[in-house]
């Protein structure tokens, strides 16, 4: 179940900033937990966004076990093979960022990824991807499970790298796409003129 | 901005005005065809002005700006309820109201479809009845809004240029032998005219158009009655209840600023224009000793028969680009399965319309709740996708209504509605029907794949204060005037007796200038 209005809520005060912070500078502010990674993909659309090919994600309410457990979930709730970590720790930014604003949250989130390990038997991230799938999958409906779901729905699919990496244009079609391929598909015939319009004269 | 300037205001105490509750395409349009008349008007709207300038090419952004998220509840068996169960309905608060949001798809009603309950019968649990109305009362009217509103392929105006996703619509329907396949009648410029520019083709035609190229009464009616001096627009202004005296005539409003304070307009006449769910709301929080059951509602209709229409969406992916969000969202239109035949297994028809969403809300509607490999394999086609509407008429039905809920309350203080909605069997077997149909389509277009995707928060609201010839079996006659309340009138999508199988916005103007004209008449004759 979405709740859109809780999501927006969320979204007005915590995903402005669409881009993850990909530099060191944000090794260098706050004092919660960092998530590290490496761009897997050292050229493609995503590492053309990216300032450089290490990226961190400082955390501040949630540990970085917590913060990479959610990771990796969100990766079994939205598997994308070629899509980098660093989108998916835009989500467990969003994460954090409620668990910082919500106590009722963070505990949430902790006590979810707590109860994951000791299903898991210690450690959920180091059992193998289908074992961890299972325990994804029997949480469905949970509050854990429907908060990652409902954040990773929306924070996944809603900044620049995931649109290069879709192939959406977001604001960069601004303008309009009257000369920039509103009718570019060549792989089907051309339309005939009684089913189309003219392009409209600029000059007219 | 000046455009959007009172160049006259009036006093509160003046009761010589017109007060319109809601300022989008049935409230806008009337406040501009009032204030032409030379009649004084004051235009309340809820929702802040936010102009071209200010619209956002981002969907979640967009929609925080635009979309009316005053809580609501909903019930019944429909699966919006479950998905989004504080958002029944994807309308707007802002001025311009949902006018803003529409996609420009601007049908006629069809001649049977005024005429529901005599062309479809007696259905088992619907509530249908024909239209107080005619298609032959209503052309003079059409054709007046299609000029307003520049509907292309109208008055000679050209149609759009087709873009990606009619192209992959168009193949399809060809192939399965549909005929009526063309870039639509859309309130949409397909040139420079009525001193806005043509459509460049932005693809965010849900998120307000900054060309102004998409008719919207934010760009047209509502400026256009600001200059004349015989309107007063104010926004931010909350109606709470509709007032009345000893001999049953409305008086005034009272809403509540944009400070939150409690202010009263005096009236001559009331005319109801907030959406489907906030105008039966509204008139059920004016109940009164007089009213007991709430104003206008002698025959207990009001709130029921809401329609939202028989919505879905089909998808396809395709083994190379489409780019679907590029370009005019909806001008794409089958309309070979919009008449009456009962011999596909249900009444009424549908259209189907080309739709695209942003990747944002591909993945928060593609399928709600959706998630794992299924769901990620089909995002991973974005690029490839294409996309269809579908839209159809759906039954009216006395329990598909709005309510007010019995303890929650908003910031005002005013109970929140509730809105239950239940499919008819009719509109399974003709969602069903357009599904196959939908998915016919893309699969000869050389679809790898085909998505049913269920109905979005309705975007097409109707028939919670209906139409009747007779009084007992609705809220208002046939030019809106409220049966039981002369100087009361319902001017949105809320009239409609039957949903129709036609995007709603063009005849919500229609009914509009033909009620602009009745009130006028009624003025004159001092009636009212």
């Amino acid at each position: 179940m979405i709740n859109l209005l809780g999501l927006l809520q969320m979204r007005g005060n915590k995903m402005t900033d669409k881009k993850l912070p990909l530099s060191r500078r944000s090794f260098l502010k706050g004092s919660g937990s960092v998530i590290v990674g490496t761009l897997a993909m050292t050229s493609g659309s995503i590492a053309l966004l990216a300032p450089s090919r290490s990226w961190a994600l400082e955390l501040n309410s949630l540990n970085d076990h917590t913060g990479k457990t959610l990771l990796q979930f969100c990766r079994h709730l939205y598997p994308h093979a070629d899509l980098e970590d660093a989108v998916y720790a835009l989500v467990v930014k969003d994460l954090d960022a409620s668990a910082a604003d919500d106590p009722d949250i963070r505990m949430l989130l902790q006590s979810g990824v707590q109860d994951l390990d000791s299903a898991a038997g210690g450690d959920w991230l180091s059992i193998g991807d289908d074992a961890q799938f299972l325990y994804v999958d029997s949480l469905q409906g949970t509050p854990f499970f429907e908060k990652l779901r409902g954040t990773a729905v929306v924070s996944l699919y809603n900044n620049d790298m995931a649109f290069a990496h879709f192939g959406y244009e977001g604001k960069k079609g601004n303008a309009g796409y009257l000369h920039r391929g509103f009718d570019d598909l060549t792989w089907l015939p051309d339309l005939p003129d009684k089913a189309s319009g003219p392009m409209p004269d600029a000059s007219a | 901005m000046a455009r959007y300037d009172n160049k006259k205001t009036f006093a509160h105490d003046d009761d010589s005005v017109v007060v319109i509750v809601g300022s989008g395409a049935g409230g806008g349009t009337l406040a501009n065809e009032l204030a032409q008349k030379g009649i004084d008007v004051v235009l309340l709207e809820a929702g802040a002005l936010h102009t071209s300038k200010d619209f956002l090419p981002d969907e979640w952004a967009s929609f925080s700006q635009l979309a009316w998220l005053d809580k609501r509840t909903t019930s019944g068996d429909w699966r919006v309820a479950k998905d989004f169960p504080n958002l029944p309905t994807w309308i707007c608060k802002t001025v311009g109201g949902t006018s803003v949001h529409w996609a420009g798809a601007s049908l006629r009603f069809q001649d049977h479809e005024f005429k529901a309950k005599s062309t479809y019968g007696n259905l088992p649990g619907t509530n249908l009845l024909d239209w107080p109305i005619t298609l032959d009362e209503m052309v003079p009217y059409y054709d007046k809004a299609e000029k307003k509103m520049g509907v292309t392929r109208t008055n000679d105006l050209p149609g759009l240029p087709g873009n990606n996703n009619f192209k992959v619509m168009y193949e399809g329907a060809t192939k399965v032998g549909y005929k009526e396949c063309h870039t639509g009648r859309m309130s949409i410029n397909s040139v420079t005219r009525d001193d806005r520019s043509y459509c460049h083709q932005r693809g965010f035609c849900f998120q307000g158009c900054t060309y102004e190229a998409k008719w919207s009464t934010l760009f047209t009616e509502i400026p256009r009655a600001l200059e004349t001096g015989h309107a007063e627009l104010r926004p931010e202004s909350h109606v709470a209840r509709i007032e009345h005296d000893a001999k049953g005539k409305v008086t005034g409003v009272v809403y509540f600023d944009k400070a939150g304070n409690e202010q009263r307009q005096k009236a001559r006449a009331v005319a109801v224009a907030g959406n489907t769910i906030e105008s039966p709301r509204l008139l059920l929080n004016s109940e009164s000793s007089s009213f007991p059951d709430g104003l206008a509602n002698g025959s207990g209709q009001v709130g029921r028969n809401y329609m939202s229409h028989m919505t879905a969406s089909v998808y396809g992916i395709f083994e190379k680009p489409v780019h679907m969000y590029r370009g005019t969202t909806m001008a794409g239109i089958i309309s070979d399965e919009a008449g009456h035949d009962p011999s596909r297994g249900f009444a009424g028809g549908y259209h189907f319309e080309t739709i695209s969403l942003g990747l944002p809300f591909t993945a928060a509607f593609l399928n709600p709740s959706g998630w794992g490999k299924d769901f990620a394999s089909a995002m991973d086609q974005y690029a490839n996708m294409a996309g269809m509407w579908i839209v159809g008429e759906d039954m009216p039905q006395a329990d598909n209504r709005v309510t007010l809920h019995p303890t929650e309350r908003d910031k005002h203080g005013l109970p929140i509605p509730n809105v239950s909605y239940s499919d008819h069997p009719n509109d399974k077997a003709m969602r069903e029907h357009a599904f196959k149909q939908g998915e016919a389509i893309y699969n000869a277009a050389g679809a790898t794949r085909v998505i049913r995707t269920p109905p979005y928060p309705s975007t097409h609201n109707m028939g919670t204060c209906r139409m009747s010839a007779k009084p007992e079996d609705g809220v208002c006659n046939k030019h809106g005037q409220s049966h039981e309340i002369p100087n009361l009138f319902i001017s949105d999508g809320s009239q409609y007796t039957t949903s129709a199988a036609e995007n709603p916005t063009l005849t919500i103007v229609t009914l509009a200038i033909r009620q602009s004209e009745y009130i006028a008449d009624q003025m004159k004759r001092g009636a009212i």
